[in-house]
């Protein structure tokens, strides 16, 4: 080897974990394909998925009036297949509010503004039962990223989130999930990081969960100092991962090991 | 009332196995964790399942600490006649459920 060669090969070497490349589109996978066949079947079979029951629960709320304004869901939006697609397409950019919404968040937005009504509380047991039932409409659609001129914004700002090192473990996200999935990291196996079942049942949670949720967990698995719950930069992590996914279908309400 | 999802199928013939599911949301808050106060979440779990098929019961279950939450149970039997499949769950704080499902056999 002569010398020019083998330092170009050091410098090969010491450059590639900051040149992660993103996961090329053919390569893309779903965290379900690594699952075992009992959790696929509990994923795929609505009365075995323990997150049907969150689903149910947003189905009754979806009709119940609430707030000063006393409105259902329904009586704005009707039939709950006019949420079809939706989940597939959030976050997106509001230009009224000129900044990034999540699927959580405009159904607080709804809440505040057309209900008159509290917001629910990120994580309760309401807001994940809305949640799950709205994003159970879009099963099986593929994930249509927002192309609007202001997001392009925030998912470039996820994706510097997403391949910068934090926390004591001195990791990015990237590290894990465009470089080493398939691995194993602890007996578990490294999935892609894919946003496609959210809100899932996670069993180790024993519930159902949000995106959100899923972030928090990895950060403080990183040792990094988790943002607090209401933070942009989940919603930025969240669009730059729909992004990541386009054309993934829709699994939610997914269930994960 | 706890919500509960029972898989048990419309139709069988007489003498086929028939597998049956039962889901349903329950805490089973193990008694061992301790809250963010410092005191001990009291223990609030499931005890008991049973399977009633036609007033007989062909399935019992003891549950205990170490069920996670929103027990699943999965279990067969040989579809005899047409009736009712009653389940029923009880547990800590006076927790009852019961759940029905027909079965049609031919």
């Amino acid at each position: 080897m002569t010398g020019r060669v083998f330092i170009a090969a050091v410098l090969a070497a010491l450059l590639a974990p900051a040149l992660a490349d993103e996961i090329p589109r053919a390569q893309r996978r779903s965290g379900y394909d690594a699952m075992s066949p009992q959790t696929r079947a509990m994923q795929d079979n609505e009365s075995e998925n323990p997150a049907t029951l969150w689903v149910l629960d947003g189905e009754a709320s979806w009709r119940k009036p609430e707030g000063e304004a006393n409105k259902s869901c329904a009586d704005c939006h009707g039939d709950a297949s006019s949420m079809k697609g939706v989940a597939a397409r959030y976050p997106r950019f509001d230009a009224a509010r000129g900044k990034p919404v999540d699927i959580e968040q405009q159904i607080n937005i709804c809440r505040v503004e057309r209900q008159k009504a509290t917001p629910f509380a990120y994580e309760s047991h309401e807001l994940l039962a809305m949640t799950a039932f709205v994003a159970r409409q879009s099963r099986g659609m593929p994930i249509l990223p927002d192309k609007a001129a202001g997001a392009a914004k925030t998912v470039a700002e996820g994706q510097r989130l997403f391949t910068q090192r934090r926390g004591q473990l001195d990791l990015s996200c990237a590290q894990c999930h465009d470089d080493n999935w398939g691995r194993s990291l602890g007996g578990a196996s490294i999935p892609q990081g894919q946003p496609n079942g959210y809100p899932l049942y996670r069993l180790e949670w024993q519930s159902v969960g949000s995106m959100r949720r899923r972030l928090r967990n990895c950060l403080s698995g990183m040792r990094a100092e988790l943002w607090p719950v209401d933070a942009p930069e989940y919603v930025a992590l969240e669009m730059y991962l729909m992004a990541r996914a386009e054309g993934l279908r829709m699994e939610s309400p997914a269930v994960r090991p | 009332m706890a919500r509960a999802l029972i898989n048990v199928p419309a139709h069988a013939k007489k003498g086929d196995i028939i597998e049956i599911k039962a889901l349903i949301s329950h805490p089973m808050e193990s008694g061992y964790r301790v809250g963010m106060n410092g005191t001990i979440i009291p223990r609030d779990i499931i005890h008991v399942f049973t399977c009633d098929y036609n007033g007989v019961e062909i399935f019992r279950a003891d549950f205990s600490q170490a069920v996670a939450a929103n027990p699943f149970m999965s279990f067969h039997t040989i579809a005899t006649e047409s009736g009712k499949l009653v389940f029923r769950w009880s547990g800590d704080k006076d927790f009852e459920a019961t759940e029905t499902a027909e079965i049609i056999v031919e």
